[in-house]
């Protein structure tokens, strides 16, 4: 579905990505880990449209979209959440994900129905199926932690994209709302049948979820493989996870 | 949301209605000019307050639309025979073609270079204005308009100000509460998130300039039915100034905010330069207290104060 051919992104000099090769094929679930700096989220915004890339083919759904803006990539049914919050603050949990909603109807040139008529239903489910039914009317600003990235999520949702990526999902969250989130995405994969690229610091739920793993470092593809394969690849060990634990 | 308005509300404004209907018959005509006045002003501010309340754009020259709605439509009146209905509408069009011209090359920037650009685009339309003496009549601008028999008077001019006004502000509020208006407060809150949901940012921010700039141009065009002239510092910049300070004094996140700030500083304009020469002395300490006692505008702030709901679209502080 996803075909990352020779990617690579500098600024100004410093390779962030080069050189990386990734696949991602319908209804898997991928992760990239890698220690900071690895250029795990650069490669996210380059998917993404949010940076364009220096060089390198992006291929979603047989098409080139290297390059493109972040809407027009949107559009062809790829969403993300972000790493650091990014949703919109001082509107309701309710708006947020609605305004989504309205992006992908293209209701966004309608001047004329009001706004507290349309997609309430399907807002509504939304947010339900993401556990925040309950918090629609609380400005987003004043959730907690571990909800603004639910939000962010299910703001990401809101598009019914086929293909979504998460930037570390949990990053910051308590453990009983890690837990939650780990029960979400694999939620997503199972009811909605999205395939998912995640880049995540918590070997817990890598390893719990992720059916394929990429692991980076500095820029480059370090090594691919199966959960099994990744756990017990030596280079891996010494480069991120820091144990001799050798199977 | 606010839906469904409480009984209270209704009658508060139905009584304000009327009460707006009513007053030419009590009130002096110079107070009947002053408030056709505000009427004018104060849909000018409400028509900036669509991009730079709801879009979050710096629009610093939101008068050159207002200046040329009220060029256009005191030309069509005076140099050719279009009836008054096509020459007024002419005024709201013209600037929205000008919007969308401006917009087309200011759109490209963001906040505070946007509102740069745009000084710089806008003083350049009223040097034009100024200078071409033979078309606009320089700087005196254009004076004794006639109009149809049923708005030259003074009270006919209020009630079509009025009529005009409330239309508007009626058409501008479905439009911000529709998924148009929706969207845009998501993009003001958070422009790239906005591109990430698949919006397009720019075209959509440009389609909000191009209706704020329409309805300047008709709050323009409402200015020569009331005031019969026009002159070339209607497009200057110190104006725009005074419609953003009016926002702001008024409550840029409330709807009928820019309608009482521009109610507040046409009444200070006036009141107090009739004591003194330094009004704007006055009107700057004003000013500061608003700034730092009410950061929301005066409406805003009576809303947290009678409607304390969840504080929402409350301003950053600093």
């Amino acid at each position: 579905m996803l075909k990352i051919e020779a990617l690579s992104k500098s600024f100004d000099g410093f390779m962030a990505v080069s050189n990386v090769n990734l696949e991602v094929k319908k209804g898997e679930i991928v992760a990239v880990i890698g220690p900071n700096g690895a250029g795990k989220t650069t490669l996210f915004n380059l998917v993404s449209g949010v940076l364009k890339p220096d060089g390198g083919r992006i291929i979603f759904k047989g098409e080139n979209i290297a390059g493109l803006p972040p809407h027009a990539i949107c559009k062809r049914g790829l969403s993300r959440s972000f790493q650091i919050v990014n949703v919109f603050e001082r509107l309701t949990v309710f708006e947020n994900v609605q305004i989504s909603l309205m992006a992908r109807e293209n209701m966004n040139w309608n001047l004329i129905t009001p706004s507290s008529r349309v997609l309430i239903g399907e807002t509504l489910k939304i947010l339900e199926s993401v556990g925040l039914a309950e918090k629609k009317d609380s400005v987003c600003g004043l959730l907690s932690h571990g909800d603004r990235k639910v939000l962010e999520i299910a703001v990401a949702l809101g598009v019914s994209p086929e293909f979504l990526i998460l930037d570390e999902p949990t990053a910051g969250m308590a453990p009983e709302e890690t837990g939650r989130c780990i029960d979400l995405i694999k939620g997503l994969s199972d009811n909605l049948g999205l395939t998912i690229l995640f880049c995540e610091h918590d070997m817990a739920l890598v390893f719990a979820i992720a059916n394929r793993i990429m692991v980076m470092a500095r820029g480059a593809t370090l090594v691919q493989g199966s959960c099994e394969e990744i756990r017990c690849n030596q280079t891996v060990q010494d480069a991120y996870l820091g144990g001799s634990d050798v199977c | 949301m606010n839906k469904g308005f409480s009984l209270g509300v209704w009658g508060a404004g139905i009584a304000a209605l009327a009460a707006l209907f009513l007053l030419p018959a009590f009130l002096p005509r110079f107070y009947v000019y002053l408030i056709s006045l505000m009427f004018v002003y104060g849909l000018l501010a409400t028509s900036l307050n669509v991009v730079l309340g709801y879009g979050g754009v710096f629009q610093f020259h939101h008068c050159v639309f207002y200046g040329l709605g009220g060029y256009a439509t005191a030309l069509f009146l005076t140099k050719t025979g279009a009836p008054f209905f096509v020459s007024f509408l002419a005024g709201g069009f013209a600037a929205a073609v000008l919007s969308f011209v401006m917009g087309l090359i200011t759109v490209r920037l963001s906040k505070l270079y946007f509102g740069m650009l745009q000084i710089s685009l806008g003083s350049l339309v009223w040097a034009i204005v100024y200078r071409w003496y033979s078309f606009t009549g320089g700087d005196d601008g254009i004076h004794g308009i006639s109009l149809p028999d049923v708005i030259s008077s003074q009270k006919g001019a209020y009630y079509f100000t009025l009529i005009v006004t409330l239309v508007s502000l009626f058409i501008i509020y479905r439009i911000i509460k529709s998924p148009f208006g929706s969207v845009l407060q998501g993009i003001r809150e958070n422009p790239a998130r906005s591109g990430m949901i698949g919006i397009n940012v720019k075209k959509h921010i440009l389609t909000a300039l191009v209706i704020g700039g329409f309805f300047g141009g008709v709050a323009g065009a409402l200015f020569v039915v009331v005031d019969k002239t026009v002159f070339p510092d209607m497009l200057f910049w110190t104006l725009s100034l005074e419609v953003l300070i009016m926002c702001l004094i008024g409550g840029w996140f409330n709807f009928f905010g820019p309608m009482l700030g521009a109610a507040v500083v046409i009444a200070l304009r006036t009141f107090v330069s009739g004591y003194t020469v330094y009004w704007a002395l006055v009107y700057g300490i004003v000013m500061i207290f608003v700034i730092f006692f009410l950061p929301n505008g005066v409406l805003g702030y009576l809303q947290q104060k009678f409607k304390p709901t969840k504080g929402r679209a409350v301003a950053k502080e600093g």
